[in-house]
């Protein structure tokens, strides 16, 4: 009798009623977060699906006015990431390797790992002052290579991140069975960790290259743009993202059209890196 | 004889064992030598690589600095409250700058917030297991697209929708209250310090879910398994259990993304409009400190004026420094909690 009582008193109505109502908000909350995402990709399928032919792929950037396609940023965006990839990743793993094999709980590792963090974060715009700075004041000119350079800074903490985070889970008896038959330490990294890492490292490589292939502000003014079909890295380097900056800005229409297919071409390829990183992220867990 | 040919044999087999077994060590300690110059090379190699992430931060710090300093010379402290921003008369101040970059994030914040967390409560409490790791996926995916893609739909498609139906009905709904007026005055421009905002708001919308999401699904089941026990609707568990309990991560996951949302460049460059000035409604345009450089860095001619852009990034990453930095201690202090 108590309870039922209890159950009808005004108190017990307003927090039921608080309760539902809040439930409500955190429903419609999450409507809210992935329509964004449905609006944005729909619209980006719409507005460059149509522009999507053979000649984007095989002809150069026009001038306003005529048809052309965006194959020298795809060719610069593809060279600079590759280089960028090739400084970073190394790096990236020796870092990470020193951290959880080396100096797991010293006070080197622990200083680079919160600094890591911090450099993780941080504005990417502000990288891309830096190597104008060290080499694009010092050559005196803009080039592809201080555009590679500035996007390797933004791999390394992501491959150092992820590096750490993988050895750190492989089983320390995995380590002790390769050092019980007298395996070096070095060897025993190289052959023993990285292989049992091996999945969740290429996942942080999938990471960084889905992170750098958008990256637009560390390229504005060091690899610059370049409107004619160039592969010399010493010299201004064409890319994706910032071609896409200059043709939606620019007041031509055909301009603003193959700057919405190229923003769709960058969106499917960071997505599908992302969920091939995930896909495998989540199987190396599993195994 | 034979016998003597014997023995002649045998010590032949016996010097040559010896033999054998001397060139065998000579060769076993070439090879462990060679595996010791090999571990220890190694072992310095990968601590030279944690050093260089050192070199890197020291690095963008000392470049910054020293490319600034003919400005922060001729403009002094100054330089951070003036208002001018004159490239004809060389006359700079970063005050429009930083009040854009400051109120942006702030409009960002106090949308994010609440529906990060909003969303991570659905995800932990209410959302069927089935569910929960499409959707968190799904939001992650908002976190993988480029800044610049947010720019062009911002500019093209959200933009124009503010200017048509959102910013008109703003300006007639607060027109007549005090001080909202002010701040939502003036004639409706679509890009603006609110479009930005709210550009910015849907950018760290999934850093801070995540985070908060994590933070939530470490909270021990004991805890909230007692508060249901006592009678608590899920709501008052995740208000005053959840949220208690996890605050200090949930702290560092909005300090996470409000450095995010500081240093975004590429979104917020094509919609604040790129005016230097500031201006007491948050429908005008305006600009902020990682929009002027990329808008204004190429272009710029004279010393001056690029050492007071480098000054600007400078400013910057102090700025998202310190709230990262502040990000960061937090979540470690609440691992630390955690992991005892």
């Amino acid at each position: 009798m108590v309870m039922i009582s209890g159950a009808r008193s005004p108190l017990y109505t307003k927090r039921r009623r608080r309760n539902v109502a809040m439930m409500g908000f955190s429903f419609g909350a999450t409507a809210f977060g992935l329509s964004w995402l449905v609006l944005i990709l729909g619209v980006l399928l719409w507005k460059g699906f149509s522009g999507l032919s053979i000649a984007v792929f095989t002809q150069m950037t026009p001038p306003p006015g005529s048809a052309g396609g965006l194959l020298n940023p795809i060719m610069g965006s593809l060279i600079m990431t590759g280089i960028a990839v090739a400084i970073g990743t190394p790096l990236g793993i020796l870092a990470g390797t020193y951290m959880a094999e080396y100096g797991r709980y010293d006070k080197l590792s622990s200083v680079v790992r919160f600094i890591n963090d911090i450099l993780l974060s941080a504005p990417s715009i502000v990288v891309g002052l830096f190597i104008y700075e060290i080499m694009v004041a010092t050559m005196g000119h803009f080039s592809g290579w201080a555009g590679a350079v500035a996007l390797a800074v933004i791999v390394v903490p992501v491959v150092v991140r992820t590096t750490e985070d993988m050895l750190t889970l492989v089983p320390d008896t995995l380590r002790e069975a390769a050092a019980s038959i007298g395996l070096p330490r070095s060897l025993m990294i190289r052959r023993v960790a990285y292989r049992a890492a091996r999945a969740g490292m290429i996942t942080g490589v999938l990471l960084a290259v889905a992170r750098i292939s958008g990256e637009t502000a560390p390229l504005l003014f060091t690899a610059l743009n370049n409107q004619f079909w160039s592969l010399n890295l010493n010299a201004p380097v064409s890319s994706l993202p910032v071609v896409i900056f200059q043709f939606a800005l620019s007041p031509y229409k055909d301009w603003q059209n193959l700057a919405w297919t190229g923003a769709l071409i960058i969106t499917l390829a960071v997505l599908t890196l992302s969920i091939a990183a995930r896909f495998l992220g989540s199987q190396s867990k599993s195994s | 004889m034979v016998d003597v040919a014997l023995q002649g044999g045998t010590m032949q087999t016996a010097q040559k064992q010896a033999q054998e077994q001397a060139q065998e060590q000579v060769d076993r300690s070439k090879v462990l030598q060679r595996l010791r110059l090999g571990d220890i090379g190694f072992r310095w190699l990968t601590r030279l690589a944690a050093i260089t992430v050192l070199v890197i931060l020291s690095g963008i710090i000392i470049s910054l600095v020293h490319g600034s300093w003919p400005a922060l010379r001729a403009f002094g402290p100054s330089f951070l409250i003036d208002e001018t921003w004159n490239p004809v008369t060389e006359k700079f101040g970063a005050i429009a700058p930083i009040y854009g970059t400051l109120v942006t994030s702030i409009i960002a914040m106090l949308i994010a917030v609440p529906v990060g967390l909003f969303i991570a409560m659905f995800l932990t409490e209410l959302c069927p297991m089935w569910l929960r790791r499409p959707i968190g996926v799904a939001i992650e995916l908002l976190a993988g697209i480029p800044s610049i893609i947010y720019g062009i739909w911002g500019l093209f498609v959200f933009a124009p929708f503010l200017q048509q139906h959102v910013q008109p009905f703003l300006i007639s709904a607060f027109g007549h209250i005090p001080v909202l007026s002010t701040l939502f005055a003036g004639p409706p421009y679509g890009i603006g310090i609110l479009t930005a905002g709210l550009i910015l708001a849907i950018m760290v919308l999934p850093f801070i879910t995540s985070i908060s999401r994590d933070v939530f699904e470490a909270v021990p089941p004991v805890l909230k398994e007692a508060a249901y026990g006592l009678g608590c609707t899920t709501w008052e568990v995740a208000r005053y259990v959840v949220l208690p309990f996890t605050r200090v991560g949930v702290i560092g996951g909005v300090m996470l993304g409000l450095g995010r949302a500081l240093g975004e460049t590429m979104a917020v460059t094509f919609v604040i409009g790129n005016a230097q000035r500031i201006s007491g409604s948050i429908l005008a345009p305006g600009t902020t400190i990682s929009a002027t450089i990329a808008n204004e860095f190429t272009e710029a001619v004279g010393d001056l004026y690029t050492s007071s852009l480098i000054a600007l990034g400078l400013i910057l990453f102090v700025i998202t420094f310190i709230v990262l930095a502040f990000a960061r201690l937090l979540l470690m202090r609440l691992n630390a909690r955690l992991g005892s």
